[in-house]
């Protein structure tokens, strides 16, 4: 389930984030041997509430970080969401509505989520990065296609799509919450490889909602918008078979934020759903396939008909 | 303190990370073009003073110059990003430009093809110019200059050169002037040059009419290309400059800043997908010398320059520069 605990306290104005996480407090011992950026990290602006404007932004928390303004942040929110809503294939455009709704809260909450977990703190320390260079593809395709390694570079290969591609965080102030973030960006195919979904339009829009269920970011749930999108009998799907999935499954599995795909490569994949507690929704590539025959020979009788007559 | 002691520590665990394991949260390859941030002004307690009296634009003691905000970098090390930068903008240039300043670049560049009247010639037949248009990639000056002369002054042998250091920006002029009159066409070369070097093919003292436009901020050493254009230009010469400068007023100026430093690099962002491009053309022109500096520049560099020296437009956001090669 996830940690919908609320926090012991917090001081986050709207340009700082000093924030007290609690597991500091009730597990010391983890803390002790975690890094100490735990509880100094989790500020913005050098750990003051200063706040600043565009004309003297502070110093970056990360490589590539840009410090920005409420109102900066809002603008580029709704900048990017409504960009990403007319032209989804803009990716760095929904990286970029991820980044701006997801704080202050939502990311933290998914941070705590990660910190709640031996795995999840295990990532945290370890921080692995998810690229070509990191995961040994040609070993990974050696892999029987039954293992979450064979499923995810058999997709990876059939949708013709690279690790490489992802976008990094720049627009979270937490170093740490920007890994997170860059963590579910990058885990983002292996919920496809999990959850059987394809890359189609239709396919991304039940994950989408899959995720926001279970890792409750708004722009998962923003993307949900894409429904209007939807040719008819995708979105009567999504009502009947998908959305319903999605939800029941993301609310009552284990945080998929927490699995540590690099050390799950060899498993079994009904065996790691069955441990995480997602079932399998029905095929959409082999529904889609039988509708695309149904309509051809359809249209076909149709035709001969016209023909005929 | 506490500032000093969170930031170093924050540091060093993604320092102590990344022993740990090789594939730790690194720059990446969000950044295209840049493999450090942009650091703010209040970083840079040195130099931005410097900025003041309006040395920033010549290079230090040390050798290096700056590429926006960052300094210590070697001039080709800045023409390398700078390339960079303009590779990735060119397909979106204009469209950025109309963006950017609501359309008024236009008016800008209205006004300074106009003020320099090209094609004038007191004689018949008329005199043939030559005209060099320096960082002129997409065309916009060069296709103006090239109406003046040849629809309003009815003088077609009037010459222009589109030089710029960035391949792809020539590829997008060179496709614009597709557009254009076949006369004016044929009038029209492109080169690829560095204007603070310019080649053998164009002979020094050979040109009527030198013209940079929002280009000369991005160039690596400034007094170099100025010196360039003083060799290239005939005696009489006009050198041109048009390039943004210092707003006057300072309620504008809070204005202006802020929105050029919050609004240009998001809609790059949002429209060309690229913030940090933006976000070193606006501190690119924040670095920029002054109006009366940057006269004094030209002055230095050999030129006549006549009263103020130069033309404010909108209140300052942009300003004429011109200069006469002594006869």
């Amino acid at each position: 389930m996830k940690t919908l605990t609320p926090r012991l306290s917090s001081l986050s104005s709207t340009y700082n984030h000093i924030q007290h996480v609690h597991h500091v407090q009730q597990l010391p011992l983890i803390a002790a041997t975690l890094s100490p950026h735990i509880t100094t990290s989790t500020s913005t602006s050098n750990g003051t509430s200063r706040q600043f404007s565009v004309l003297n932004r502070p110093p970056p928390n990360y490589p590539g970080h840009v410090p920005l303004t409420l109102l900066e942040r809002a603008a580029l929110a709704v900048g990017s969401g409504v960009v990403s809503f007319f032209d989804p294939y803009r990716h760095d455009m929904i990286a970029a509505l991820g980044e701006a709704t997801a704080s202050p809260y939502f990311i933290e909450r998914l941070h705590r989520a990660m910190l709640s977990s031996p795995t999840g703190r295990r990532i945290l320390r370890d921080r692995p990065r998810i690229t070509s260079a990191s995961l040994n593809l040609p070993h990974l395709r050696t892999l029987p296609p039954n293992t979450v390694g064979g499923t995810y570079v058999a997709w990876l290969d059939r949708e013709g799509v690279s690790p490489d591609t992802r976008d990094a965080v720049r627009y979270i102030d937490d170093a740490e919450c920007a890994y997170v973030m860059q963590r579910y960006r990058e885990s983002h195919d292996f919920y496809h490889a999990l959850t059987g979904l394809p890359i189609v339009r239709e396919g991304e829009v039940a994950l989408k909602a899959f995720e926001f269920a279970n890792t409750m970011l708004p722009m998962t749930g923003l993307s949900l918008l894409a429904i209007a999108t939807l040719k008819p009998a995708e979105r009567s799907r999504f009502w009947s078979i998908y959305g319903p999935w999605a939800v029941r499954n993301g609310l009552r599995s284990d945080e998929v934020i927490n699995v540590y795909w690099e050390e799950e490569m060899e498993t079994d994949v009904d065996e790691l759903r069955k441990r995480l507690g997602i079932e399998r929704p029905p095929d959409l590539r082999d529904i889609r396939k039988r509708e695309r025959a149904e309509k051809k020979r359809l249209k076909e009788a149709a035709t001969a008909q016209a023909v005929a007559s | 303190m506490i500032m000093a002691a969170r930031t170093p520590s924050a540091l060093r665990v993604i320092a102590r990370t990344s022993l740990r394991k090789p594939n730790c949260f690194s720059p990446s390859r969000h950044a295209r073009l840049f493999t450090t941030t942009t650091t703010p002004r209040n970083s840079q307690p040195s130099t931005s003073t410097a900025s003041n009296d309006g040395s920033s634009s010549k290079i230090n003691r040390n050798g290096t110059t700056h590429f926006g905000f960052q300094d210590g970098f070697s001039e080709s090390e800045k023409t390398e990003r700078v390339a960079d930068v303009f590779h990735s903008v060119a397909e979106s240039y204009d469209r950025m430009n109309d963006l950017m300043s609501f359309g008024w670049h236009r008016v800008w560049k209205d006004h300074f093809v106009s003020s320099l009247n090209p094609g004038l010639s007191s004689t018949v037949p008329p005199t043939p110019q030559h005209i060099l248009d320096i960082a002129g990639g997409t065309g916009d000056i060069a296709f103006r200059m090239l109406h003046h002369a040849h629809t309003v002054h009815n003088n077609p042998s009037v010459h222009v050169t589109i030089s710029d250091i960035n391949p792809s920006m020539l590829a997008v002029g060179k496709s614009r002037s597709l557009q254009l009159p076949a006369t004016q066409q044929s009038r029209l070369s492109f080169l690829e040059a560095d204007a603070t070097s310019l080649p053998p093919t164009i002979a020094p003292s050979s040109i009527d009419l030198y013209t940079v436009a929002f280009g000369i901020r991005n160039f690596s050493n400034i007094p170099a290309a100025l010196s360039e254009a003083l060799r290239v230009l005939k005696p009489g010469g006009v050198f041109a400059c048009l390039e943004f400068s210092k707003v006057r007023s300072p309620l504008f100026d809070a204005v202006y800043k802020r929105w050029s430093f919050a609004a240009i690099p998001l809609i790059g962002q949002l429209v060309a997908g690229d913030r940090d491009s933006y976000q070193y053309l606006v501190e690119s022109i924040e670095r920029f010398p002054s109006q009366d500096e940057f006269r004094r520049m030209i002055e230095d560099a050999g030129f006549v320059v006549g009263s103020d020296g130069y033309e404010n437009l909108t209140g300052g956001v942009a300003a004429i520069h011109k200069g006469m090669k002594p006869l």
